[in-house]
């Protein structure tokens, strides 16, 4: 039962990787917590979930994957006009004024979705079905959430090349590290600030779309994930990418091994090893 | 104090809410009572953001604290179920646990510190609602009415009981609360707060210690809400771990922010126009949560003094034409 168990935290670890690496970028360049990080995540999944269910079986297997990246592309849609009608108001306001837009807007898309969807639940499961199982020394897995990790690995591959060897990753760097001298550089902080948290918001959708061949969307849906990835972002340190997969990895552990071995304070036992962390290190992980 | 016109002001409002049983009707005095409790809540919050300048996201754990200590005693100490019993035992649980939260949290300011109480916040909710044979989980406790310096209010029906002695227990609490925070700020301590909030190094400086004070500060904050949220039990009826949830937490900085954290008398104004305008809402709409949620992004973006802070601002313009003319 190991291997499942320890595939299984590979698995929700790679989950997590995407939904965090998105609230890290905005962190960490923005300097804004995005508390509507969960909502974009489940419109994410509400979306893909609605174009599979309506592609159905009209169309090659093959097109099923690559349609689950509309969760992508429309909340990275989404994350721009949310930037451009509200959040670039909030550079220069304090925290309060900056948390506070977000909660709003949390609970604005909550309804929004609710809106357009409906209360019922949408189950996308043909991605999932059709990939089968397989054998991993003597235990059956499902194909699909191998599928997943390797997309978070991908992601994250490209993330990772993106910010360390493309220009406008090392802009994106050099804004969160000293806001003041990147705007004495002259870089375009308002361009790249929006370019940031459409960034943030498609990994957030990804990930929603990823998730919804498993588990029906529902109201609500973003809910548990916002406060994993606040753990994992709080365990690795406020705007660290390596902290967020160390982070990721952590909770993914836990969780998984806590489900299996006393699923009553699984939850509970991942705050409390936050908990810990903060008290020996308090900047998290790799924080600076 | 009866120089100054304030206090003149202060009475005339206790003097009116005193014969608020006998204005409004039954369902908008029951609205009302939650509003007093959050306005206890928002009082004791305001110290924390307002006076000291740290943004908790976590203090429905508080607000649960106090409510769950009324709720247990109800289901394991049915003997100690009074009133005068109840409030100091929730004031202490709430103590205790701001000491321990507190402790962690005020080691850290600005974002560190909201995501810190945000996240301790969570721990304890996820304990309320993964040891549901202890605290009820996601069901929660139903709680009975207490006794009061041996009053028994067996006979009595619910609503009875809210609308006549309660009003007036939870307008005492409320008075006491009100004082006591008002010597708060006015006191050393409170000025020694508002130096850490403008500027902490030069309050360090001048010899103020800033992390005790800070969390001296946590913890007054979290026994006022501890205690809001044990007198809003009695009116609730029923205590569920979503108390403890962060969207709660963010409903208590909300209405904070709506009466305007800038001024003393803001979060009660706050506290009891969330009330109103969130139950109106629920009852009005299916999409409550988009009123709600928009209300909060145009006063972020338009009023952000709150409204008692657009209105004092009003009327420093208004002194200031009278004073030309």
């Amino acid at each position: 039962m190991w291997v499942i168990y320890t595939l299984n935290g590979l698995y929700f670890a790679a989950l997590l990787f995407l939904i965090s690496l998105g609230l890290n970028i905005i962190l960490g360049v923005m300097g804004i917590l995005n508390l509507a990080h969960g909502s974009l995540y489940a419109i994410g999944a509400f979306i893909a979930a609605w174009i599979v269910i309506t592609l159905g079986t009209k169309v090659p297997p093959f097109f099923l994957y690559v349609s689950l990246l509309s969760g992508l592309v429309g909340v990275a849609i989404v994350g721009f006009l949310m930037e451009k009608s509200l959040i670039r108001f909030m550079y220069k306001r304090t925290l309060e004024y900056q948390l506070l837009l977000t909660f709003g807007a949390l609970m604005l898309l909550e309804d929004v979705i609710k809106m357009i969807w409906g209360g019922q639940a949408y189950y996308a499961s043909a991605p999932f079905e059709l990939l089968g199982k397989v054998d991993i020394w003597g235990h059956v897995y499902p194909t699909y959430f191998l599928f997943v990790m390797f997309i978070a690995l991908i992601a994250g591959l490209c993330i990772w090349l993106f910010m360390s060897k493309t220009k406008l990753g090392i802009m994106l760097r050099a804004i969160s590290l000293d806001r003041e001298m990147a705007t004495g550089l002259g870089l375009d902080i308002t361009g790249l600030s929006t370019f940031a948290f459409v960034l943030g918001s498609g990994l957030a959708g990804l990930a929603g779309a990823l998730v919804v061949p498993t588990t029906p969307a529902l109201l609500g849906f973003g809910h548990e994930p916002l406060i994993l990835g606040f753990i994992v972002v709080v365990v690795g340190g406020l705007g660290s990418l390596k902290g967020a997969l160390v982070g990721s990895l952590l909770v993914g552990f836990t969780r998984s091994f806590g489900i299996a071995v006393f699923p009553e304070i699984e939850l509970p036992l991942l705050f409390l090893i936050a908990g810990i962390i903060l008290v020996v290190k308090p900047e998290g992980l790799f924080g600076r | 104090m009866v120089k100054n016109p304030r206090w003149i002001v202060y009475s005339l409002i206790f003097i009116a809410l005193l014969f608020i049983p006998r204005i409004l009707s039954i369902h908008d005095l029951m609205l009302f009572e939650y509003g007093i409790t959050f306005a206890i809540v928002g009082l004791g919050f305001n110290l924390l953001l307002g006076y000291t300048g740290l943004l908790s996201f976590g203090h429905g754990a508080y607000f649960a604290t106090g409510a769950y200590t009324v709720a247990m005693i109800a289901k394991y100490l049915p003997q100690a179920y009074s009133l005068e019993i109840l409030i100091p035992a929730a004031l202490f649980f709430s103590m205790v646990l701001s000491i321990i939260f507190g402790f962690v949290s005020v080691r850290h300011t600005k974002i560190f510190f909201s995501i810190l109480t945000l996240s301790l916040s969570m721990l304890l909710f996820a304990l309320l609602f993964k040891l549901y044979h202890i605290t009820g989980g996601s069901d929660g406790l139903r709680v009975p009415l207490p006794t009061l310096f041996g009053m028994s209010f067996k006979g009595i029906r619910r609503p009875e009981f809210l609308l006549g002695t309660y009003y007036y227990f939870l307008l005492g609490m409320f008075s006491v609360s009100f004082l006591v925070m008002k010597g708060i700020v006015n006191s050393p301590f409170g000025k020694a707060l508002q130096a850490i909030r403008d500027n902490e190094v030069r309050a360090e400086l001048i010899g103020i210690r800033v992390r005790r004070y800070r969390l001296y500060a946590f913890i007054i904050s979290g026994m006022f809400v501890g205690l809001g949220g044990a007198l809003w039990t009695f009116v609730n009826g029923h205590v569920t771990a979503d108390l403890s949830h962060w969207v709660f937490s963010g409903e208590i900085v909300y209405m904070t922010l709506l009466g305007g954290f800038g001024i003393f008398e803001g979060p009660i104004v706050g506290a009891i126009i969330f009330t109103y305008l969130k139950l109106y809402a629920m009852g009005n709409t299916q999409y409550w949560m988009f009123v709600i949620g928009g209300t909060l992004i145009v006063l972020v973006l338009l009023l952000p003094n709150g409204i008692a802070g657009a209105f004092a601002g009003l009327w420093t313009k208004i002194k200031k034409v009278i004073e030309e003319t």
